[in-house]
Parts: C-alpha cells; sequence; structure tokens
C-alpha cells in the first residue's frame, strides 16, 4: 500500500488542533551545549509540579501544552532558545531556574518575561518578528529547521513534506526533474558551485544497472556549520532531496555520509531513514512509482578531506578517503565503479523548493548566476554569532552590520572601524576587506576577488586579530587535514605552514615571502584534488590584501594586531601596587612576586596569553 | 578519422592510448613521472608530467584522456617552475647522502633533480632519520628515502595481491611500511621483490651480499663455486651497453668476470634447471598415474611456494616436492661436489647469482637445510653481479667468453628457458611428452606455451589423456587461479606460477627496466640461445644421466634423488598476536588457546570460547589459566581447534575440551 | 568495565553484524573501539583475518582517520576546539596553558599517569560558545586559559 501522505497531515493536524501551546526548546548543538537539554527536562518536571497538562509527545491523549525539542534556530549566540507558539515568543539564554517563571506567565497566562528576551538598543523584542537577525534574512531553506520537531516524520508531513518527492517519483520524468533542476539553477552549495542540475543529468545518461545516489555531509570546515544544523533540524528535508536525486539519476541505492564529530546529526539522520523507510517513503515502489530507493547512514572517521567526493567514496569502500585523479569523474565512475552523483545536504535540501513551486519561482531569489539563497555560519567577532540564510547578491555589509549586529571591541562597542576582514569559505576560501564591504555575495563575484563562498563559513575578524596568524592557522588546517598524497599538498602545505611560523616568530627574511608565494601558486595549480588546490587561498588573499603586515613581521619583527606571542613581550611597569591580582590569574603561575612590592613576569615560563594585562586594574602592565 | 595531438608545435598522431602522458612517451619525449606505470592503475601523485593544454590549463597528463586536437606544450616556464618546486619539496623531505646510495645513478629522483637543473633546496630540509629495516635477507627498506609515490603498494596489492606494504598515517605524517610498522619480516612479503623495481628511489632495495661474497674470495682457504641462473645472462649486457635493440646473451663474459674475479667455478643453475625437469616430470607423470595431488603445481618460484603456504595451505600438497634449481644446486654443490672436486665441504663456498631476490630467501629456508645447515651461504642477484664486475674494474664489454666448469656447466635448451614464463611448461611437455612429434623442431616443439599474457592455458594429449594447463605470472593472477580451483569452476593438470611479470627474465633482482620492451628482448634472447644449443631435452643432457648414475640412484624419483632434490613446505602463519582473555601467567596458569582463524571461526569458535570461559567460571579454575583467541593455530582443515597446554585438540567439541582442560589442571 | 572477554565477544558480534564485509571496514573499527577505547595492535590483527584483508590495508585505514586512536587514551578526555571561531578567540592560549599545567610535551597527548588526556579538535560546531572545550563530554564555553586550568583543578 502507497503512503498516504494527506491522510497522514489529516491526523497530525487532528492531534495537534488539542495543543492550546507549544514550547519549543532549541536542540540543536550549540544550545545543547549551552544547556538546553537542562532546560528541556526541568521544563517538564516543573509543569508536572505546578500540575500543567504538558505532553512532550503528540498523542491522542496530547492535550493542552507541548514541550518539543527543535533543530538549531541560529541565534546560537543567545542560546539556549526557547519559543513559545502560538505566541511567537523567544527567550534567550535560558536557564532552568527560569522555567517556573515562564511557565507561569506565558503557558499559564499569555504573558512576557521581558528580562528573557533579546534587546535591540534598549528595545525589549518579543519573538523572532522584533528581532533584526531574524528579519534582515530570508529563511527559505531553514524555514521549517529549528520550529518543527526533527524526530517526527508525521510533523514534517503535515507542513508539506515528501510532496515534491512524490510529485517527483509519481509525475515527472528522470529527465524532467534534470530540466526543472537545470532551469533553476540551482548549484552546488559544498564548494566549487557546480550546477546541480548538469551533475544529475550527467549521471543520468549514463548506461548502468546500478547507480549511487550519496549526500555528503562530512561538513569540515571549521566554523560551518549549516550542514549540521539541517541535517539535526530538519532531517527529512536532506531525506527528500535525495528521493528526489536519486530518481532523477536511476540509483535506487543511497548513502549520507555524516561526519563523526555531529553525533546528534548522525543519530537524527538514522532516526529519519528508519522512519521514512517505516512509513514507506523509502524502500521499495515508492508511492507505487516502481521507483525503489534504499538509504544508508555512514559516520565518517574524521578526516577533512573526505569531503572531497573521490575521497568520501574511498571512505564508504571502507578505505583510505585519498582522492582520486578525475577523470573518471563520479558521475562516470564512481562507488564501486558505478556511475554515482553525490550533493552536499545544503544542495539537497533545497530541492524541493523546486520541485514544488518550480524554478522559476526559486529563482525569485539570488542573482542571475547564483540562484537561490545561502546560508552561513556567522562567527568570529561580531555580535550576534549564528546560522542566517539570506538570497545571493546580499551585500556583505548586510550580513555582518544589519543581521550580525556588526563588530565589537573588547569592551563590547560596536564600530564599524573594528571591522578587519572576513573569511569566507574556511581553509579554501579567502579573506575579504573593508573594500568589499558592499559587494554583492555570490559564486562569481567571491571567485573574482579570490574568496569562495565554500562551505559558507563566514568567520570575522577585528582589528585585533593578526591576519598573517590567521594565514597560519588555515595552514595549519589543511596541512594536518591532507591526505598525504601527492606532492605538492602533502610537502607544499608542510613547507607553507613551517614559512609562516617563521613569519610569526620572527625568523623571516626578504626570500622568505617570494619563495612562499611561488610556491603557493604552484600548490594552488598542480594539487590533486581540491583541497590542495585551494589550501593555499587565505594565504594568497591575506598576502594580498594585508601585505603590510606580512612585511611588519618579517621585516620589523612586529605584529601589529598584537597576536603572535613570538614577537610580543609583557612587563610590569612601576605602576604595579603589588595587588597580586595578575599573579593569581595567571594559568601558567609565571608571575611572581611579593605583596604590595612590583611583580615580575618569568619570561621562560609566561605563554603570552594576556590575561594580566586584561586582569590589571592600574594598567599596569605593558605589551611590546 | 586520424586523431591527433600537438605536442610541442609537433602533431603526433594516436590511437587508443590510455591518456596524454602515453602518446608524449610516443612522441619519444620522456616525461618525468615516479608514480605512473602503465602496469599499474593511474595514481596521480608525483604531479610531476603536468603540461599546458591551451584552452585548459596546466592539467597532469597522466591522469587525462586525449583528445584530438589538443595542443600540448610539456616545457613551458610555468610547468618547469612547477617540476623544480616538486623536487626540492621532495629533496627537503628525501635522505640526501647519494653517494653512499644504493640506488646512485639509477635513481630516479637524483637523474630528475640534475635534469632539471636543481642547484639549491630552497626549502626546510624535514627529513626524519630512520634506521634500515634489515631484517629480511632479500630486501632493505629506508623509509626517509621514500618519496610516497605509492608505485610498491600498488604493485604489491594490484598485481601481487599480497598488500605487505601500505601506507600509513596522514598528510606529511604518511609512511610505506608493512603492517603496524613493524619490519617487513614479520610481513606477509614473499619477496618478489617487485617493489624495489618500481621504487624509483632506494627506499627499498634489494639486501646486497655483495661485500659478504668479496670476503669469502679473498679468503686463501675457501674455494668459492658459483653458479648463474638462466635470466641473468639475458640482462646484465643491458648495464654495460651490450643489449642494443635486441639484446645479448652474455653467459660467457660473465663466466670470464667471474674466473677474473677469483671464482674457483663457475657452473650453470640451467644444469640444475635440467635436473629440476626431469625430476618433477616424473613426479607429474606419477601423480597423472595416480590420479592425486592434481594440479601438480611448479615450485621453482620462491615467491610464490610462499603465498601458497601462508594463503592456500590446502593446495600445499599439490606443490611438486621438488627443490627449484637453486635449491638442487646449492644441495648437490654442498653434499656432492666436495667429492667431484676433492675439496673439504669446510672449505667450499657456495654462491648463486639470481635474478630474484626471492632466491635469497629460499636460500636460507629451514626446509632446504641440510642437517640445520643451509647449502648455499650466498645468493647475489644480477644487479650485484653488475657492481661486482665495476667494483672489480673489469671492462665487462671488452670481455672475451669463457665456458662454463664441468659437470655443473652443460645444459640443454629446456633448462635455459626456464627464465621466462611458460619456459618451465614447455621444458615438462619437452620431457613428458617427447616421443609424440618425431621430426618437429625440437625447441619449436611446445612453443604454443609461449606468450605475453599473465594468464595463459594449454592443452595437450598424452598418451590418450587430455592434460590441462595453466601458466601463470603475477601473484594475483595466481590467486584468482587458486580462487576458482578451490570453488571447482576450473580444472588442470599442470600449474607454472611466476611471481614476477614475465618470469625470471623480469625477477627484481634484473637490472631496473621501465619498459616492456626489455623484458621481451630478454625472453628473446633465451628462446634464441635454446635455439644454438645442440639438445633441447633435458632427458638427453648426458651429465645429469651422469649425476643420477653415480650419486642419485640411477633415476629420477629414487630414494637417494628424493633425499637430494626434494623438499616439503609448511603452513605460514601470517598473523603473530593473539588476543588475551585472560592471563596467569605470573602464576603459571595452564594455557588454553583457541583458534579465531577464518576456518575455526566458521565452525563455532565463538561458541567454544563461550564454553570455556564458562566452564572455567564454573569449576573455579579462573585462577590457573591463561585464555587466548589464536591467529591461528594452523590447522585449518580440522576446524575448530584448541590448544590445552601443549596439545592441539583437533574438531574441537565442549567436551573433549573439558576433558582436556580437567587433564592438564590436575 | 567490561572483561577482556566480553570486549573480545563483542567484536566478534559486531563482525557478525556486517556479515564480514570488508567494504564495512570503517563502521567495524568505530564499533570497536567503543569497545575498547582505542584500536589494540591484536584486534586489528584479529579483524584484519577476519575480514581477509591485509594487516597492513587495516592498519593503514586505522592510521588514516583522526576518530581512530591506537594507543589508549586517558581516564580523562579534554578535547579543546581550535576550529577558526575559536580560534580567533585565543583558543590557542588555552592549549598552551593545558599543556604546561598537565606537563605534556611536544606531540604528547596522555599523561604519564594515564589520567587525562588532551586532543585539539578542528570545530565542535559550539562555534557560538568560542571559544569552547569539552571535557568527558560535557562541553563548556566561553572559555579562558585560567577558566579552563580551574577546571582541571576540580577533576585532580
Amino acid at each position: 500500500m502507497a503512503i498516504d501522505l494527506e491522510n497522514i497531515t489529516k491526523g497530525f493536524n487532528t492531534l495537534n488542533k488539542n495543543i492550546k501551546k507549544r514550547i519549543v526548546v532549541c536542540a540543536g548543538t550549540g544550545c545543547v551545549a549551552n544547556g538546553s537539554l537542562d532546560v528541556f527536562k526541568s521544563l517538564v518536571d516543573m509543569s508536572k509540579e505546578m500540575g500543567i497538562d504538558a505532553h512532550i509527545e503528540l498523542k491522542e491523549e496530547s492535550k493542552g501544552t507541548l514541550i518539543s525539542r527543535s533543530g538549531c534556530q541560529g541565534f546560537c549566540q543567545h542560546g539556549p532558545l526557547l519559543n513559545i507558539l502560538p505566541q511567537g515568543i523567544l527567550y534567550t539564554k535560558v536557564t532552568s531556574s527560569d522555567v517556573k517563571e515562564i511557565l507561569e506567565e506565558s503557558v499559564l497566562k499569555d504573558g512576557i518575561v521581558g528580562r528573557l528576551c533579546y534587546h535591540d538598543n534598549g528595545k525589549v523584542c518579543k519573538g523572532q518578528g522584533d528581532i533584526p537577525f531574524y528579519t534582515k534574512q530570508n529563511r527559505v531553506v531553514l524555514k521549517e529547521c529549528g520550529v518543527i520537531d526533527p524526530e517526527n516524520i508525521q510533523e514534517y508531513i503535515a507542513s508539506g513534506g515528501y510532496r515534491a518527492a512524490k510529485k517527483a517519483c509519481v509525475d515527472m520524468t528522470d529527465k524532467e526533474i534534470c530540466d526543472e533542476l537545470i532551469n533553476s539553477g540551482l548549484r552546488g552549495r559544498g564548494g566549487a558551485g557546480f550546477p546541480t542540475g548538469r551533475k544529475w543529468d550527467f549521471t543520468r545518461i549514463q548506461k548502468s544497472e546500478k547507480k549511487y545516489m550519496i549526500c555528503n555531509g562530512d561538513e569540515g570546515d571549521p566554523g560551518a556549520f549549516m550542514d549540521r544544523s539541517v541535517m539535526e533540524g530538519n532531517p527529512h528535508n536532506v531525506i527528500e532531496g535525495l528521493i528526489i536525486a536519486a530518481k532523477a539519476i536511476g540509483a535506487d541505492e543511497g548513502y549520507i555520509y555524516v561526519r563523526t564529530e555531529y553525533s546528534l546529526a548522525v543519530s537524527r539522520m538514522q532516526k529519519a531513514v528508519k522512519a521514512a523507510t517505516e512509513i514507506g517513503v523509502l524502500g521499495k515502489n515508492i508511492f507505487d512509482s516502481g521507483h525503489n530507493f534504499t538509504l544508508h547512514v555512514m559516520e565518517g572517521a574524521g578526516a577533512f578531506v573526505c569531503g572531497e567526493e573521490t575521497a568520501l567514496i574511498a571512505s564508504i569502500e571502507g578505505k583510505r578517503g585519498m582522492p582520486s585523479p578525475k577523470p573518471p569523474i563520479p558521475a562516470q565512475s564512481g562507488l564501486w565503479g558505478k556511475p554515482t552523483a553525490i550533493n552536499n545536504v545544503e544542495t539537497l535540501a533545497n530541492v524541493h523548493i523546486i520541485i514544488n513551486y518550480g524554478a522559476d519561482a526559486f529563482k525569485k531569489n539570488g542573482t542571475q548566476n547564483s540562484s537561490g539563497t545561502k546560508i552561513f555560519a556567522i562567527t568570529g567577532n561580531v555580535l550576534n554569532t549564528g546560522l542566517i540564510e539570506v538570497p545571493f547578491g546580499t551585500t556583505l555589509r548586510h550580513v555582518i552590520f544589519d543581521i550580525a549586529g556588526g563588530v565589537p571591541d573588547e569592551k563590547g562597542v560596536v564600530n564599524e572601524d573594528n571591522f578587519k576582514a572576513v573569511q569566507i569559505g574556511g581553509p579554501s576560501g579567502g579573506c575579504l576587506t573593508k573594500e568589499h564591504l558592499d559587494m554583492n555575495l555570490d559564486y562569481d563575484s567571491l571567485k573574482t576577488v579570490g574568496a569562495m563562498v565554500g562551505s559558507g563559513g563566514f568567520v570575522v575578524m577585528s582589528k585585533h586579530n593578526c591576519m598573517v596568524n590567521v594565514a597560519k592557522f588555515f595552514m595549519q588546517f589543511t596541512q594536518s587535514e591532507s591526505c598525504g598524497k601527492c606532492v605538492l599538498c602533502r610537502e607544499g602545505t608542510l613547507q607553507m605552514l613551517l614559512m609562516l611560523t617563521d613569519i610569526t616568530e620572527g625568523r623571516a627574511d626578504k626570500n622568505t615571502l617570494s619563495v612562499l608565494e611561488e610556491l603557493a601558486n604552484a600548490v594552488a595549480i598542480g594539487s590533486l584534488c581540491g583541497l590542495g588546490k585551494t589550501a593555499p587561498n587565505p594565504l594568497l588573499s591575506t598576502l594580498k590584501y594585508f601585505k603590510e603586515e606580512y612585511d611588519a613581521h618579517v621585516q620589523d619583527k612586529q605584529c601589529p594586531a598584537g597576536e603572535c606571542a613570538k614577537l610580543l613581550n609583557y612587563q610590569i611597569t612601576d605602576k604595579c601596587i603589588g595587588c597580586g591580582l595578575c599573579a593569581s590569574k595567571c594559568p601558567v603561575k609565571a608571575i611572581l612576586g611579593k605583596p604590595k612590592e612590583q611583580y615580575k613576569i618569568d619570561v621562560s615560563k609566561c605563554i603570552k596569553c594576556g590575561i594580566c594585562k586584561d586582569s590589571c586594574k592600574f594598567n599596569a602592565i605593558s605589551r611590546s | 578519422m586520424e586523431k591527433y595531438l600537438i605536442i610541442n608545435g609537433v602533431k603526433i598522431f594516436f590511437e587508443n592510448e590510455k591518456n596524454i602522458l602515453e602518446i608524449i612517451q610516443k612522441a619519444k619525449i620522456e616525461l618525468p613521472t615516479f608514480c605512473y606505470h602503465s602496469e599499474l592503475s593511474t595514481y596521480g601523485s608525483c604531479r610531476l608530467c603536468m603540461v599546458e593544454v591551451e584552452g585548459t590549463g596546466i592539467i597532469p597528463a597522466c591522469s587525462t584522456p586525449a583528445t584530438s586536437g589538443m595542443v600540448v606544450s610539456t616545457n613551458t616556464e610555468k610547468i618547469i617552475s612547477m617540476r623544480k618546486i616538486i623536487v626540492e619539496l621532495l629533496l627537503a623531505n628525501h635522505d640526501r647522502e647519494c653517494t653512499t646510495c644504493q640506488k646512485s645513478q639509477s635513481c630516479k629522483l637524483q637523474t630528475l633533480a640534475r635534469r632539471l637543473g636543481i642547484e639549491n633546496v630552497r626549502f626546510k630540509n624535514v627529513v626524519h632519520k630512520t634506521d634500515r629495516d634489515l631484517s629480511t635477507y632479500a630486501l632493505v627498506r629506508e623509509q626517509d628515502k621514500c618519496i610516497l609515490c605509492g608505485d610498491c603498494v600498488r604493485f604489491c596489492d594490484e598485481v601481487q595481491s599480497i598488500g605487505a606494504l601500505g601506507f600509513v598515517n596522514r598528510g606529511s605524517k604518511s609512511v610505506v611500511c608493512p603492517n603496524f610498522g613493524k619490519d617487513l619480516e614479520l610481513s606477509e612479503c614473499v619477496y618478489c621483490g617487485q617493489c624495489s623495481r618500481v621504487c624509483p628511489t632506494g627506499a627499498i632495495i634489494p639486501r646486497s651480499e655483495v661485500k659478504d661474497v668479496w670476503k669469502a674470495l679473498s679468503n686463501k682457504n675457501k674455494k668459492v663455486v658459483v653458479a648463474i641462473a638462466p635470466a641473468v645472462r639475458a640482462a646484465i649486457g643491458e648495464v654495460f651497453g651490450l643489449a642494443k635493440e635486441n639484446g645479448t646473451e652474455a653467459a660467457g663474459k660473465i663466466v670470464t668476470a667471474l674466473k677474473m674475479m677469483g671464482f674457483y667455478k663457475v657452473f650453470d643453475v640451467s644444469f640444475t634447471a635440467d635436473m629440476t625437469i626431469v625430476e618433477e616430470a616424473n613426479e607429474f607423470l606419477e601423480r597423472i598415474k595416480e590420479n592425486n595431488n592434481l594440479p601438480l603445481f611448479t615450485s621453482c618460484c620462491p615467491a610464490w611456494v610462499k603465498f601458497v603456504e601462508q594463503y592456500y595451505p590446502e593446495f600445499i600438497k599439490s606443490l611438486s616436492t621438488c627443490r627449484s634449481p637453486q635449491g638442487m644446486y646449492g644441495s648437490i654443490a654442498k653434499r656432492i661436489m666436495p667429492k667431484i672436486l676433492g675439496v673439504n665441504k669446510e672449505d667450499l663456498v657456495v654462491v648463486s647469482i639470481m635474478p630474484c631476490t626471492a632466491k635469497k630467501y629460499e636460500a636460507r629456508r629451514k626446509e632446504l637445510a641440510n642437517n640445520g645447515e643451509i647449502d648455499i651461504d650466498y645468493v647475489i642477484t644480477t644487479q650485484e653481479l653488475a657492481m661486482m664486475i665495476e667494483e672489480a674494474g673489469l671492462r665487462f664489454q671488452d670481455l672475451d667468453a669463457y665456458a662454463f666448469d664441468m659437470p655443473l656447466g652443460f645444459k640443454t635448451g629446456a633448462g635455459i628457458i626456464f627464465g621466462n614464463s611458460g619456459g618451465v611448461t614447455e621444458a615438462v611437455l619437452r620431457n613428458v611428452a617427447s616421443g609424440m612429434t618425431d621430426g618437429q623442431d625440437e625447441s619449436e616443439q611446445f612453443s604454443f606455451v609461449r606468450g605475453e599474457d599473465g594468464r595463459r592455458e594449454a592443452k595437450i594429449n598424452l598418451s590418450g589423456r587430455e592434460l590441462k594447463i595453466a601458466i601463470i605470472y603475477g601473484l594475483k593472477n595466481a590467486r584468482q587461479v587458486l580462487r576458482e580451483l578451490k570453488a571447482e569452476k576450473r580444472k588442470y593438470d599442470f600449474i607454472e606460477v611466476m611471481a614476477c611479470p614475465g618470469g625470471c627474465v623480469g625477477g627484481a633482482g634484473q637490472p631496473i627496466y621501465n619498459d616492456l620492451s626489455t623484458r621481451k628482448n630478454r625472453a628473446k634472447v633465451l628462446y634464441e640461445n635454446d635455439k644454438t644449443l645442440e639438445l633441447h631435452k633435458p632427458q638427453d643432457n648426458p651429465y645429469v644421466q651422469k649425476l643420477y648414475n653415480d650419486y642419485l640412484g640411477n633415476a629420477p624419483g629414487s630414494t637417494k634423488a628424493h633425499e637430494y632434490l626434494h623438499t616439503h613446505y609448511k603452513y605460514r602463519k601470517r598473523y603473530k598476536e593473539s588476543v588475551v582473555i585472560s592471563d596467569n601467567s605470573s602464576n603459571g596458569g595452564v594455557d588454553i588457546k583457541v583458534c579465531f582463524g577464518n576456518h575455526c571461526m566458521k565452525k563455532g569458535s565463538k561458541e567454544i570460547l563461550k564454553h570455556i570461559v564458562d566452564y572455567v567460571g564454573n569449576k573455579n579454575y579462573k585462577d590457573k589459566v591463561n585464555i587466548s583467541a589464536s591467529i591461528c593455530l594452523e590447522k585449518c582443515f580440522s576446524a575448530p581447534n584448541v590448544k590445552v597446554s601443549n596439545t592441539t585438540i583437533s574438531k574441537a567439541s565442549d567436551k573433549s575440551v573439558e576433558e582436556a582442560i580437567d587433564k592438564e589442571i590436575k | 568495565m567490561k572483561s577482556n572477554y566480553e570486549k573480545f565477544r563483542s567484536v566478534c558480534s559486531i563482525l557478525e553484524e556486517h556479515a564480514f564485509d570488508k567494504s564495512k571496514l570503517i563502521p567495524i573499527l568505530q564499533a570497536t573501539q567503543e569497545e575498547y577505547k582505542y584500536l589494540p595492535q591484536e584486534i586489528l590483527a584479529f579483524i584484519s583475518s577476519a575480514l581477509n584483508i591485509s594487516p597492513a590495508k587495516v592498519y593503514g585505514v586505522a592510521t588514516f582517520y583522526s576518530h581512530f586512536s591506537l594507543t589508549p587514551k586517558g581516564k580523562h578526555i579534554i578535547r579543546i576546539c581550535d576550529g577558526t571561531a575559536c580560534h580567533v578567540k585565543k583558543s590557542s592560549t588555552i592549549i598552551d596553558a593545558l599543556k604546561k599545567k598537565l606537563n605534556l610535551n611536544g606531540s604528547e597527548t596522555t599523561t604519564k599517569d594515564m589520567l587525562f588526556t588532551l586532543e585539539t579538535v578542528a570545530c565542535l560546531g559550539a562555534c557560538g560558545l568560542a571559544p569552547a572545550i569539552v571535557i568527558d563530554g560535557k562541553v563548556y564555553g566561553q572559555m579562558t586559559a585560567s577558566k579552563a586550568v580551574a577546571l582541571i583543578d576540580n577533576i585532580c
């Protein structure tokens, strides 16, 4: 019997009608780390104590209040987040001790606990509708993420889910799906931005009895967590994309390869696949269409390079995740030598929109060559870090200042001058500076300035961040994640790292920069896979935009941003009154002295963390 | 329509070449590469074969298929600069003591650095000095010379299906090494040495015994006798510029050179190859007669023998029990020669010169020793012979030819073609089927078994019985055949296996060759040599007959012949590890080893272990036993096996194990 | 603590559950590591034998992925996030401080008394809490070097 989506929807809505209020606790990784599960537990316990008719599952007897968990709501900086529906209240930084008050004010009554609301310039914001972080976004892919219960397939179906999959399986031919995708202009959200429809079409036309569809959830870019959030917050969205893709290319088996560090995403995906199989949207003869599709979840084992298609395939095959030369591309010879299409999570999460509403509707967002929206993970030195979704073509300024709230200085004061650069695309991407603030964010314009959309990592640097150190950080990352296969990446990233280390530690000479640049260009052109080819990007782009900072390290042996420890020295001046605060704060006990006398720093022990300087109330510690 | 590329401005036509690199090579341009071998999968790791294609940019030639009309440049400024950077990067992580490296002169890295005119290495030296792996007689590994091209790893896996070497770690910490980073001796290596042949640097080299041989030669009290294998004569000329287009047979010059170095007698392994055939053919006929232990596997390739012993113990009985020609030479040299030459056995030093690294291992096999003493003292390779000739300052190319010493210097053509894949089969047929086709050219009569493929088949009618023959080289091919035999998908009567591509002519002890034509030339040299000889059938060798009559019980298969010319084999455990379940060895507990090899696991070792653990618990024996899971107890045919103290219980049952434990504890 | 026997038996079951399928090597190693908390050499040898893969290949896979550990880890596992967000918020000073605190030199990660293992990870995904550290599975956000040292002192 084919699954009846409308019947399930009806069933869910009938049950849902009995619910008067719904408390949604964000259970994304950020909020969980901040204790949101404790909040959830307190809610359950406290409501019982207070005699509130509350339930954690939607069943026939569930009436009154439903307490549920959602995926990442994006506003991670202010977690744990708690929503009260239908009022649309959003409480931030909620702790267990707030639970009682929330239940009393907002569940038993219809009031608001003002102190738990987000404040925008002193103004209390009731919910997402008042918070600039949300209002300035355009959440399309993330629409359901952070609202629905990711572990409840009925809720996904009731919110319109799996209609696109049904349409694709029943009403569309494989070619029609590919054409629609090509027409939509959807490009891969994971890195290079290859047009998804063309990838599918190329796999579709391969003649083979067996084909595979793979979802790449090996998001390893440090500082990017959009795929994780989608998998945690709306796993069925990804599965639906996979079903459509599988139908389009003619695959009957698929894999979701999830980064092992994402334990919550792994378990959510596993549960979702199980539920989808049980309900019949996965398996044999889906929607009575004659189309079969079984799906496996595979957990990665800790290798960033497995984000590269051929390496990911090797990993699924149980081998070392080392990329192989292309051609052949996976569409010709992929998993077990069979035609295979691989798409990243966010790409697949876009697919149902295109099938449901058509390519033209999809194209309304974004620019001509970069259609749709893009999710970015904003981190670093901004007021509001978190997960945002904006149409392609949005300016950097809008994202950094309007949505993320701008760049604060040490004292938390926001000022445009604090902004130094933003690193887009993680270890494969490049830096953008003030001069790019009004540039549109899209595939092509980013490429022309040496950055890339990449996975969507968006790290904001303030004037206190040393750009040489940033380049070194990314080089350290790619170097340690290099698979070691090709010479240029293996030895090249190591030598680049050694040279960058020399620069940040004052050992570089005038030749270092020229050799470094020559090597970086060779690695960029000659490496075997994307990881190696893009590894020099952070270096090359910082070298391009912050040459004077490099020169200061090389020629004057100085770090203008005051970050490179080896070039720094902390000293206690005669302003010291001997209060001993610095000595008690020093994590390595490098500060010695007697009370009421001038203290001294033992240079051999000092790790130059700067805590002493920050803690001194008499401004008696100087940095040179 | 004809397909072409424009390479450096010249139009080059191509047909079905796999990639641009092969077409460039066809255009007589030597594009540098460390990791491309036509016989291996395309790996794309060295990035040296980069070329610039108009409209596309810089791409690796090895992994790019050609499209007609492509305009390719192989030497633009950008490419040259990139190649220099690559070589410098490799040199920065390479032990650069070239002058003392055995691979000096034939090292591809050294050659390329010279070709590119590298004057200094601009990068930091990051080489980690490591100890050399001297655990085997066959090969020496020096990790700090490895450039991680992966050629050895792929050869071992893709051609030999062994996988003794693998990549370990990741990124700049990557190394190539045997399992768990242990010494090669503890791995599954069968010592074919092909890794050393494909290694572009000195990271894996055949282990030299040249020093020991010189030492023996300079000892006035010792008489050093030496014998050369068939394939050696076909390849040594390459080192001294004698090979030319068709190869050179240089046995005569080798004899002269060896004499000039001070060897007492110079023999020919082709002689004992003749004996091997006679003995093995006899064995074959007997097995056919009794329809027993068929197919007969040839046993002259020690790498193949170790392969069977390690992976297919159930086929050990199929291996011919005849010693290899080297094994027979050793036995005769140490046990009969003293009588013939009138020399004390103690004063005799026996050396063999082989195209092979596995022969170094074979010489030390316990199964070939006589009362614990090994027959052959030193085994040197063709490469090492060339080194000795150079060391002695001999102008090899100008030497006159000289004849081998008798009696072990006379051979028929059968003993010569042994050096080629198919040669043993052909020689055996010349013996067992010789009567059938009178009047034919004896050297061509069975030439249908020759060929280039790694797996060939032939059929022949022997007195009304159709014999099915398979001729194999490359152990992956051999594994495939064994799998088919096991699954009873195929039936053969005789299977010849050589581990190295092309047989011994392509052995790892031979001078390094990079193109197939060199190997083909060597094969041709041996077949031509066969033609020039007077006799072609091993049984016609009068000295072989005389040796049988004088010392070996008159005929093949006699008791004496068995004593001198045969050997035995053993199952070789691949794993040395065992998993400790409980350990009371400090107070002298009874050892209980439950086999968890593949066979035993299928027959329920898990349940037996459970039973033992329960039983020991119930009986309060817990502090008196050391239980371990062993891989394995080497008795796969009587699985499941349990060893209690020193007794192995085969086809173990709960009861038999209980009894054994009770007995040991009481 | 599971006994040697129970752990070994689990490995046998893991192999059976994966039907001795070579291509499942990575999930098998993951499940095995769950049992032993690291991958002992003799167990790797056993898995290699049971799956009929050369031990060098198994070892190659086990050493490729950073999730696998071939040495036993300490009782308490401290993971310092050094993802981009944490890095720009000075996670390296936390790493330095904890290394000094735990007397770990160079590439050492586990203390000699086997009490602590200190690892750096590339992004825990808790970027909003940067810099973050995880001690025995519990995430601590907005860390400083002194706060981190204090956390360790609490465990000791």
